[in-house]
């Protein structure tokens, strides 16, 4: 069989918000110093569901494909250390500041361009952007079953079972190959390369396409010519809340204190 | 410019969800005087339409029959392609849930446009419509246009406030159509919701993992009883669920769930900005953290630092003797 996984790389989520800032005049995220553009979680999540799978069931080639700059090379790597077998860069100029559509229009022109696939495993949502499309829309594109916000997926008998985190609860459901899958937090911790294992990916292939390898696109149609979404504005919300510390001798003079200025605000 | 708006509705068997009604009672205003249509899919869809005119749809378009009843995002998409088709509509909204999460980019990329997720407020004007959304992890928030139609967006609950229009009458077109869902669902397991649901609570209560274990959460359970537990429901941070302290159905934050209490009290969690896009449209917020540069006393009315195993006991004592 033959799994891809869709990995992106953000700027750390997990960036202190007093360092993070935006660039008004370009709406953009102004890269906090000293602090490196990690994979995003989800997608190393996603890595490590596929790659469960592969040690159960043996015989599977794992792609793992990044559409975004040269540096994303970076997050293939991750993913190449974590055991997969092969990276591919979709990069281009004519790629760039794209949105969820040109990015999942991208991306599944890949798969099928790689021609074998028979699933696809997304993060539930880039946390950056926290859109929770992409998975989605390369399902859509490529008319493929698709299961979101997975915490458990097994692949047997040509079929993909996948375990769901409802918003009230779980759901289980199956679908036949090739499908795509998008894994949530639930589904546990990914893996930790070993030293050895990151020597190994650095010999790992990483193909790269860019726009002129796909027939099927033209420049119009990705990157921000393709956009159907158009960024008006980004911007940092305002928020006016003033703390009052409840000081005290003890935690029972806090405790009082708090408790009246509650009733005092009638919320107790 | 008038525009005509769907809505995607849900209801369960006591009614249309408040959600919907607020998509609804949004979606008049954003219409300018276009029509406002709604689409309710499976068992009793037609007899949930009645109450969507009240909140200002003009038609209610329904398959009321079983094999809709189950949730099924694919062939839900079929569904409402097919009404998509009948009315044309600017813009189709969707709730931010279990299913418009599912069922709004499948529409959109069906129909050959862009959705844009977890709304907060939605705008119209003559150029068309500007959609405005938290990102980076709750740390920004972007607001679109649409440069494809129809636009699509799914819309966080209570961000549009529910109110009846003095009108009672609309169309019900009820539409016979037949799908197939490629998916199969073998299981489906509800959490219990006996009780206070957590996006009702007036109060919530949220453990973090600062709590150090699970026994912290049954600190807090006590401390709901003194309260109320008709007022107040226990929330999680995403480290303690992960941890497997507390129900996931209870995480609260970016990819959990969204509270707007009156009352907000975070016991030893940090405040993360993901977290913090779970409970920052709460009325008050306190927090109780040892660390006095823990996040959360940013977003907080009141704070107190110390450790919980002291406060908690001490706040239900004071709350017992008050
Ligand atoms: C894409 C993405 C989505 C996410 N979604 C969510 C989400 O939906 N919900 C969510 O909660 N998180 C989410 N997170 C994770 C989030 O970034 C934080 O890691 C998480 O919220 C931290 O949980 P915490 O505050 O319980 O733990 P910590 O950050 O570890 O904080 C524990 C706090 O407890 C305090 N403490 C320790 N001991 C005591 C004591 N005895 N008394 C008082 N205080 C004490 C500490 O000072 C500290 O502030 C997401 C992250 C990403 C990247």
């Amino acid at each position: 069989m033959h799994f891809v996984i869709c990995a992106k790389q953000i700027p750390d989520p997990d960036t202190p918000p007093s360092a993070f800032k935006i660039d008004e005049t370009k709406n953009e995220v102004v890269p906090a110093p000293g602090i490196s553009p990690v994979l995003s979680q989800f997608d190393g999540i996603a890595a490590e569901a596929a790659l469960r799978i592969k040690e159960k069931v043996g015989d599977v080639k794992i792609t793992v494909i990044s559409l975004g700059k040269e540096s994303a090379q970076a997050a293939i790597k991750q993913v190449l250390a974590m055991g997969a077998d092969e990276g591919l860069l979709l990069e281009d100029d004519a790629f760039e500041n794209g949105d969820h559509y040109t990015t999942a229009l991208v991306l599944s022109e890949a798969i099928k361009k790689l021609g074998d696939v028979d699933a696809v495993f997304c993060g539930r949502q880039a946390a950056d952007w926290d859109m929770g499309q992409v998975g989605l829309g390369i399902a859509q594109l490529l008319e493929m079953p698709c299961a979101i916000i997975g915490k458990d997926v097994d692949i047997s008998d040509g079929k993909m079972t996948v375990q769901r985190v409802l918003l009230d609860g779980f759901e289980t459901v199956e679908m036949p190959l090739p499908a795509v899958v998008t894994v949530s937090n639930e589904l546990g911790e990914p893996r930790y390369p070993k030293l050895q294992q990151i020597m190994q990916a650095a010999k790992k292939t990483v193909n790269k396409w860019s726009l002129a390898d796909f027939e099927n696109l033209e420049a119009t149609q990705v990157g921000e010519q393709g956009r159907k979404l158009k960024l008006e504005k980004l911007f940092i919300p305002a928020s006016d809340s003033e703390v009052e510390i409840i000081e005290g001798e003890s935690a029972q003079e806090q405790a009082s204190a708090l408790v009246s200025r509650l009733k005092d605000a009638k919320i107790l | 410019m008038t525009k005509n708006i769907l809505v995607v509705g849900e209801f369960n068997q006591d009614g249309l969800s408040e959600t919907t009604a607020e998509l609804l009672t949004g979606a008049s205003s954003l219409s300018s005087g276009g029509s406002v249509s709604i689409v309710l899919l499976g068992a009793g869809s037609q007899e949930k339409a009645q109450s969507s005119f009240s909140y200002g749809a003009t038609k209610a378009y329904t398959i009321d029959n079983e094999s809709f009843s189950e949730f099924l995002p694919d062939k839900w998409a079929i569904a409402v392609n097919d009404i998509y088709e009948k009315e044309k509509p600017d813009l189709i909204l969707l709730e931010q849930s279990t299913v418009g999460r599912d069922l709004g980019p499948r529409l959109a990329f069906k129909l050959n446009s862009a959705v844009a997720m977890d709304c907060v407020s939605i705008e119209s004007d003559d150029a068309g419509f500007k959609a405005t959304r938290p990102c980076f992890g709750g740390n920004a928030r972007a607001t679109y246009s649409y440069s494809a139609s129809p636009a699509v967006a799914t819309v966080r609950a209570k961000s549009f406030e529910a109110k009846t229009q003095g009108n009672e009458n609309g169309e019900v077109v009820q539409i016979d159509l037949a799908a197939d869902s490629k998916v199969s669902v073998i299981n489906r397991e509800e959490v219990a919701t006996e009780g206070l649901k957590l996006t009702d609570a007036p109060i919530v209560l949220c453990g973090g993992r600062g709590l150090g274990g699970p026994e912290g959460f049954d600190m807090i359970q006590e401390l709901a009883n003194v309260i109320g537990t008709d007022k107040a429901a226990i929330g999680s941070s995403r480290a303690a669920c992960d941890l497997g302290w507390y129900p996931v159905a209870n995480q609260v934050g970016l990819t959990g769930k969204v509270v707007n209490p009156d009352l907000y009290v975070g016991i030893a969690v940090s405040g993360a900005s993901q977290h913090m896009a779970g409970c920052s449209g709460s009325k008050s917020i306190i927090a109780i953290n040892k660390d006095p540069e823990a996040n959360m006393f940013k977003s907080a009315r009141w704070g107190i630092v110390g450790d919980y195993k002291e406060v908690v006991p001490a706040l239900i004592e004071a709350i017992k003797s008050s």
